[in-house]
């Protein structure tokens, strides 16, 4: 077997250590730390992502605390508007419905007013008519011309006693 | 010597022929350049250029490329956490680079054509006996003479030292031999097989389809040992630094 040819021994190991040397010089000071470099560089990198995903959460959490206090808030002024609303309009609708009881008081008034006058000019009028009515019969039966004066006292007689006034 | 150099083109064994690309002396030392050289350097330069240029964008979201370089370092980071625990942190480049080493060379094997320089014992036991003189005297430098202890197990009657002791303390410099002939018996085997299988395709003619399928297949799991063996390595030397900086068994 050539592996065991002694003469080939002393330059294979020479160059072997000299090799060898070379590879761990290179090896030590110009490969291992550029890569060390790449890894410690992608650890650095992760860790400040993740500070500043921590961070943004953070951020997001007083957001969020922020929006839910401001709704809060909107909540209970809305609800007292709404309260608000609901008195007032309670008060309006009270307001107005007294308007409207008064309102509706007056014209019946006005109306029983109207009514009673209507009713005393009917009667005022029908006295009137009863009593030439009564002279002209009084007249055509007996021929006498009865004075104006007994004729309105008869029929104002006749008018309590029927019960015509009001 | 030379005459012992002398092996047949046709054999399977050929492969592992380095050769001499020149014939370097330095005071009396053989340091002739040969393929094992080069491709020693060639897994220094692959592994040093693709750790650089795939880090080159130093993208945040990493791609294709520059993953398998984050794959690869906390690999072995993570495995040196995993067996040492935060002390081995020191020892990073030695085990990042042993393993680099290891599995560029049997990677850069398994091309067509090239050499793996980790089917030689000769570069192995040199990587193995690097781990045992480094454990050894990290072993010694942190815990002095009280390191003998890791050679007297716990719990054992004294009677029983007398075999255990001697037992132990032969496993432990046996370390070296089965941590080096395991990556070396793996790689020669692998490629030695597959030189056999594909001298049956040139031989069977037709049939020859039936070995080529073999090669397919063979080729993919070699590829696998080729991590694996790397892997392998590269955490029993994680083993042996636990066992020397924390004494236990």
């Amino acid at each position: 077997m050539p592996q065991f040819w002694m003469e080939d021994f002393a330059p294979q190991i020479v160059w072997l250590v000299i090799s060898f040397i070379a590879l761990y010089l290179l090896m030590a000071r110009v490969a291992l730390p550029r890569v060390a470099n790449v890894l410690e560089a992608r650890h650095g990198r992760i860790a400040d992502d993740l500070d500043q995903a921590a961070q943004l959460k953070s951020q997001a959490e007083t957001v969020i605390s922020e929006y839910e206090a401001a709704l809060v808030k909107a909540r209970a002024e809305a609800q007292a508007t709404i309260a608000q609303a609901g008195i007032e309009a309670a008060s309006a609708a009270e307001k107005r419905n007294a308007e409207v009881a008064d309102v509706l008081a007056t014209e019946a008034a006005a109306a029983a007013d109207r009514i009673a006058t209507a009713k005393n000019d009917a009667l005022a009028e029908m006295r009137g008519v009863a009593a030439e009515l009564a002279k002209a019969a009084a007249e055509r039966l007996i021929g006498a011309d009865v004075p104006q004066a007994d004729v309105d006292a008869a029929v104002d007689g006749a008018m309590t006693t029927n019960g015509g006034g009001s | 010597m030379s005459v012992e150099r002398h092996i047949d083109h046709s054999s399977p064994m050929y492969q592992f022929v380095i050769g001499r690309l020149n014939d370097w002396q330095l005071g009396g030392l053989d340091i002739s350049f040969s393929k094992a050289a080069a491709f020693m350097f060639g897994a220094v330069i692959v592994a040093t250029l693709f750790l650089v240029l795939t880090t080159s964008k130093r993208a945040i979201v990493p791609g294709r490329w520059q993953s398998v370089s984050e794959l690869w370092y906390e690999f072995i980071a993570d495995m040196i956490k995993e067996t040492i625990g935060s002390e081995g942190r020191k020892y990073f480049p030695f085990v990042f680079s042993l393993f680099s080493f290891i599995v560029m060379c049997n990677l850069i094997g398994m091309l067509p054509y090239s050499y793996t320089v980790t089917s030689h014992i000769a570069v192995t036991i040199m990587l193995a006996l690097s781990v045992f003189v480094l454990t050894t005297f990290i072993g010694i430098t942190r815990h002095g003479t009280n390191f003998l202890s890791f050679f007297v197990p716990k719990g054992v009657p004294f009677v029983m030292l007398l075999l255990v002791v001697p037992i132990e303390v032969l496993s432990y410099f046996m370390r070296p031999i089965s941590h080096s002939v395991r990556l070396f018996a793996n790689m020669t085997a692998g490629h030695t097989m597959l030189k056999v299988f594909g001298s049956f395709v040139v031989q069977m003619g037709v049939f020859g389809v039936l070995p080529f399928a073999l090669i397919v297949a063979l080729t993919g799991l070699e590829v696998a040992i080729a991590v694996l063996q790397a892997y392998v390595f590269t955490i029993l030397t994680c083993l042996y630094l636990n066992d020397a900086i924390h004494l236990e068994h």
